[in-house]
């Protein structure tokens, strides 16, 4: 590993303030600089013994992620791609077929097999390869990420200003009134009433959690959010609201996001570009209003086809 | 008060058929390697193999095996529970102490060499060559918010204590100020979060770059950790809620007059109302022999 792991660690840990864009915007890539926001390749995620033979034997060929000779299952394998800032790149693909593996290793929830990411914001190489300590403040500083069921991105028993507070807190934020004027303002762009902000988010209606989920990712002003099925399970209204909610996002920030979803309807309305996933393998990629306009692929056909 | 009289210097009796110190010196030298590792890495718990001690659980077995480990047959032992030096517990401890190794015992905080004590720093001054060892029910800081040790080992591996400030700042949500009485969580050298055991904040400024050598231990919980002299110790606060220690304005001892240090609240049985001592005892004495403050 050479990828400059602690040199110079501290100098994140030790600042005071926790909002700094300019700064954040003078740090490169180095070599790896060609402007996008995030760059993924090869990303790998094989769960179980794992053998030489895992990654031929399955993919969309095969019509498998379940390695015949070993047993392992392969989530997501050579995945590779890359979000410029500003943009939305939605990724699609049936239950199973390795979305929310992308980024719940992105979002550091789990460990890749192998493969490399690297963001803008970030100097110091692949993110897979720092320190545990070096990644918590990636996870903290850098991302933000929406979860599809608000109890895995929020504390119900932790107040919702408490809960956009910890990312806050991990940044260093030491002012309570400070915290709580920037844990408001963001209550309000997401349209939570201010007197809900020290109510628990599980007195909350689900549109309102994935809210409040939303304002926490978006805490620390972030270069990459991670939206993993925000608007699933939700009824129609409410979805269009969260919708809107990322669109506006979208206008006021310079976040490249990463959507996932099952729904085409989101990812016509929110994604530039658009990528298709089949067990665990990218089948087609492309412009958004290309791929469903006319789809290469035969998986992606049947997609788009049985659109309601 | 004088020592005791079955203490004294003259007819000192090491009890037969025991090994100097009860501790044999096998275990007695793995305490003082762990504990060399902990004035190492200033705040870190070492885990050690706790002994089973002639004393409840609880009751200072953490404490009695550093200060069991370290002592030698020139040192003078304080032992102190509360601040007091004739609680049943104290006395008890200081009776093993010297029937295994013979030492001197005083409750002069200035003379004694190493100090035990249980939940407070002696007011007076403490001194380079001394060493004060605290008997430590709760060694982790974050149990309270992460029930799970392979959590909390995780935490402080990464230096993640967000859990703990956000815990600050529900605290000051619900409450408008943080309720922590003893036990409040401080920064070692900036890197490890430490439970200084349950001394009341008012101790917690004595921490902050001392002299003295800190040790603590926790029996039950087989846990060592320690800060080294002249080491920095900083209670978490926020920059508009500071730490805060007890406030006792207005208030002084009634037996010494003091107004300079911790008191303990009594309520007078027939009367109903408040009076204050002293916690320091050894102390309080001392000042009211020299005639008051």
């Amino acid at each position: 590993m050479n990828c400059g792991v602690g040199e110079g660690e501290g100098k994140r840990t030790g600042r005071k303030k926790g909002r700094e864009m300019e700064m954040k915007m003078t740090i490169g890539m180095g070599e790896h600089d060609t402007g996008q926001a995030l760059k993924v390749s090869g990303l790998t995620r094989i769960y179980g013994s794992s053998c030489p033979d895992c990654i031929r034997m399955t993919g969309p060929d095969h019509g498998t992620n379940i390695c015949r000779v070993c047993g392992s299952v392969v989530a997501c394998a050579d995945i590779s791609f890359d979000v410029m800032p500003g943009e939305i790149l939605g990724i699609v693909g049936e239950s199973g077929s390795g979305k929310s593996t992308i980024v719940r290793c992105l979002y550091f929830d789990m460990e890749p097999t192998c493969g490399e990411a690297y963001l803008r914001c970030y100097g110091k190489g692949n993110i897979f390869q720092v320190s545990s300590q070096e990644k918590q403040i990636i996870r903290n500083l850098y991302t933000g990420m929406v979860y599809q069921n608000p109890q895995l991105g929020l504390k119900f028993d932790i107040t919702s200003g408490g809960n956009i507070a910890e990312k806050l807190l991990a940044a260093n934020w030491r002012n309570v009134g400070r915290i709580r004027e920037r844990a408001g303002e963001l209550l309000e762009r997401t349209e939570i009433p201010l007197a809900r902000m020290d109510d628990y988010p599980r007195n909350f209606s689900g549109g309102m959690q994935q809210r409040v989920q939303i304002a926490k990712a978006l805490a620390n002003d972030p270069d990459v959010l991670l939206l993993d099925e925000l608007t699933t399970g939700l009824d129609v209204s409410v979805q269009a609201r969260i919708l809107d909610l990322i669109k506006d996002i979208r206008r006021n920030t310079e976040a490249a996001m990463v959507l996932i979803t099952h729904d085409l309807g989101v990812i016509r309305l929110l994604a530039e570009r658009t990528i298709v996933l089949k067990n665990g393998r990218i089948v087609e990629a492309g412009l958004t209003d290309q791929i469903l306009e006319d789809p290469q692929h035969e998986y992606t056909q049947l997609l788009v086809n049985s659109v309601l | 008060m004088t020592d005791k009289p079955t203490l004294a210097k003259t007819d000192r009796i090491i009890e037969k058929g025991y090994n100097f110190a009860f501790l044999d010196e096998f275990t007695k030298r793995e305490i003082r390697r762990k504990i060399l590792k902990a004035v190492a890495i200033p705040g870190y718990q070492v885990p050690f193999g706790s002994r089973e001690m002639p004393l409840a659980k609880g009751w200072g077995t953490g404490g009695i095996q550093i200060t069991l480990s370290i002592i030698g047959d020139t040192d003078i032992l304080k032992v102190i529970d509360q601040g007091s030096d004739d609680s049943v517990n104290a006395v008890n401890i200081r009776n093993l102490v010297v029937r295994m190794t013979g030492a001197q015992t005083t409750e002069d905080t200035t003379k004694a060499t190493i100090i035990q004590t249980r939940h407070r720093i002696p007011e007076e001054a403490l001194r380079d060559e001394q060493i004060v060892v605290f008997q430590v029910p709760f060694p982790e800081p974050l149990r309270s918010i992460e029930p799970s040790e392979q959590v909390t080992r995780r935490m402080h591996a990464r230096k993640d204590y967000s859990k703990m400030w956000l815990h600050l700042y529900e605290d000051i949500v619900k409450h408008g100020r943080i309720t922590i009485g003893a036990r409040y969580p401080v920064m070692i050298n900036s890197r490890y979060l430490m439970d200084p055991s349950p001394i009341p904040r008012w101790d917690v400024p004595r921490l902050n770059q001392a002299p003295v050598l800190y040790l603590f231990c926790a029996g039950r919980e087989k846990r060592i950790y320690a800060i080294a002299p002249h080491t920095s110790v900083e209670p978490l606060e926020f920059e508009d809620y500071a730490f805060e220690v007890e406030d006792f304005s207005g208030k002084i001892c009634e037996r010494c007059g003091s107004s300079d240090t911790f008191l303990d609240e009594m309520i007078d049985e027939i009367t109903g109302s408040k009076k204050y001592f002293c916690s320091d005892t050894s102390f309080c004495d001392k000042r009211k022999k020299g005639g008051g403050t």
